[in-house]
């Protein structure tokens, strides 16, 4: 099956308009020609092969694509790439780097926040933009947080968790808060479940 | 899934939004959040030559009180916008608790509530709130503009009366003559998921006397229903039992429930009668303006 994107990327036919964009994914300009009715997220998976932003539902309800667009969570299978233009997007690959993980990815790894890992790029982000807004969320904000993203492996538990430990973690680091506060509350077994768990295949 | 081919439009003005359209001759759409349109387009339910993208005029993301006391709600506000509003939440009861219902967390970051009112779903949960609250849409046309009554802007299933070549640049909620007070409920499967039935509820109080009310239905019906004989036996009395009673009688009678996989329409009939009781029985015994 040839992409949409594969379609306008190759010379396009001359009756299909095509419009020059400039977007900043994961902090760096990207300048595409793309037909308006692309998708961001397939310019982000086809177009940028940015394949961490995944797409699941394709119909607006499983949070799978979500990405941040100027700081905040979209869908990005409900957006035309066309209106990124001049803004900012970030993916879960901006989200760290393999030797500086953000806490969010942190807090997946150490409370085992995913199985099959289908949904975890978007749920990284939505979690993300939450603590952006809030970095000392109760349990319920999280779970209100994240009711638009879908995870059919864990039962939701592990991941609201992750994102608990997270925000400690975050508050442990934040500038503002360093020599104030007591270290972030991160339970010290966390990290060993996480392995019986893994091993366990749970 | 990819929609089909459209020409994109991203106008930087109002009136140049509204020539878009008139040049399209019907055959454009008006694109703000998305969030119905976008999923539409790649179902190929709607395949409009033009689409007009008004995301670029945000002159239109407001919402305010006006120097005529009513809330004027701008086409680019989006849910989550009313979800933070502390002018909402001070102020506007009905809409403040509608307004974290909407849909998902992740879907009221881009949608809008006036999108939601011309997308006409009759399960939309903005179009109860603004009929509960006597609201209204304006349109700027080729010709200027109007102002049409929510109940009259819709006619039907995702259907409202916009001409091709009106843009509705605002919703507006009249100015409050009682204190406000009111609430609004949601029966859904799970998040995100459509109404199996809600309840919009404000009626405006002056002492212990009702000198408004409104009431107002989604998911149980081909369109969002008007329980206006339900508010309408709340005006002028006192919001006591026997009145709440009779009210939630009414507004459950007046629910069109047809059974489907999200229940039996007895059952939905019976959750109106209950979303009503509930609502008026907080409103009539808390201090605070939220139910």
């Amino acid at each position: 099956m040839t992409s949409l994107f594969e379609e306008i990327t190759s010379p396009a036919a001359s009756d299909v308009p095509v419009r020059r964009v400039t977007i900043t994914v994961n902090g760096r300009p990207r300048t595409l020609d793309v037909e308006p009715r692309l998708l961001l997220a397939h310019l982000l998976r086809q177009g940028l092969q940015l394949t961490g932003t995944h797409t699941g539902c394709d119909t607006t309800n499983c949070g799978a694509c979500t990405v941040l667009y100027d700081g905040s969570p979209v869908k990005s299978c409900t957006m035309l790439a066309v209106q990124a233009d001049g803004h900012d997007v970030r993916t879960v690959e901006g989200l760290g780097t393999a030797s500086e993980l953000d806490p969010v990815q942190e807090g997946f790894k150490q409370e085992h926040g995913l199985q099959c890992g289908f949904c975890t790029p978007g749920m990284m982000l939505a979690s993300r933009a939450l603590l952006d807004r809030n970095d000392d969320p109760t349990e319920d904000e999280v779970r209100f947080a994240l009711s638009g993203n879908l995870c059919r492996c864990t039962g939701y538990q592990n991941i609201v968790k992750a994102v608990l430990w997270a925000a400690a973690k975050q508050r442990g680091r934040a500038p503002a808060d360093a020599g104030s506060e007591a270290p972030p509350d991160i339970p010290p077994e966390a990290g060993r479940d996480a392995a019986v768990d893994a091993t366990q295949g749970a | 899934m990819f929609p089909p081919r459209f020409r994109y439009e991203a106008p930087r003005s109002v009136s140049e939004a509204v020539s878009l359209l008139r040049d399209g001759g019907g055959e454009a759409k008006v694109l703000a959040g998305g969030q119905s349109l976008v999923p539409l387009l790649k179902l190929r339910f709607a395949s409009p030559e033009v689409l007009v993208d008004i995301n670029n005029l945000p002159d239109l993301a407001y919402h305010r009180v006006g120097e005529d006391g009513a809330l004027h709600i701008g086409a680019l506000c989006r849910h989550v916008d009313l979800e933070r509003s502390g002018l909402v939440a001070a102020q506007q009861p009905t809409m403040a608790a509608a307004a974290p219902m909407i849909a998902d967390p992740i879907v009221r970051t881009r949608g809008t509530l006036v999108g939601s009112l011309c997308h006409a779903d009759p399960q939309g949960d903005w179009a109860a709130v603004m009929v509960a609250m006597g609201g209204q849409v304006v349109a700027q046309g080729s010709n200027g503009r109007r102002t049409i009554a929510l109940a009259d802007f819709v006619t039907g299933p995702f259907q409202n009366t916009l001409a091709y070549d009106e843009l509705a640049v605002e919703a507006v909620v009249p100015a409050t003559r009682g204190e406000l007070r009111g609430g609004f409920l949601k029966l859904e499967r799970r998040v995100g998921d459509f109404a199996t039935a809600g309840t919009a509820v404000a009626v405006e109080l002056s002492g212990d006397r009702v000198v408004r009310a409104g009431i107002a239905l989604s998911g149980v019906g081909g369109h969002t229903i008007d329980a206006r004989a339900a508010a309408d036996s709340l005006t002028d009395g006192v919001l006591d039992g026997a009145a709440i009673a009779r009210a939630a009688d009414l507004a459950a009678e007046a629910a069109e429930p047809r059974s489907d996989h999200r229940g039996s329409a007895a059952y939905k009939r019976h959750i109106i009668h209950t979303f009503v009781t509930r609502i008026l029985t907080r409103v009539s015994t808390t201090e605070s303006k939220a139910a």
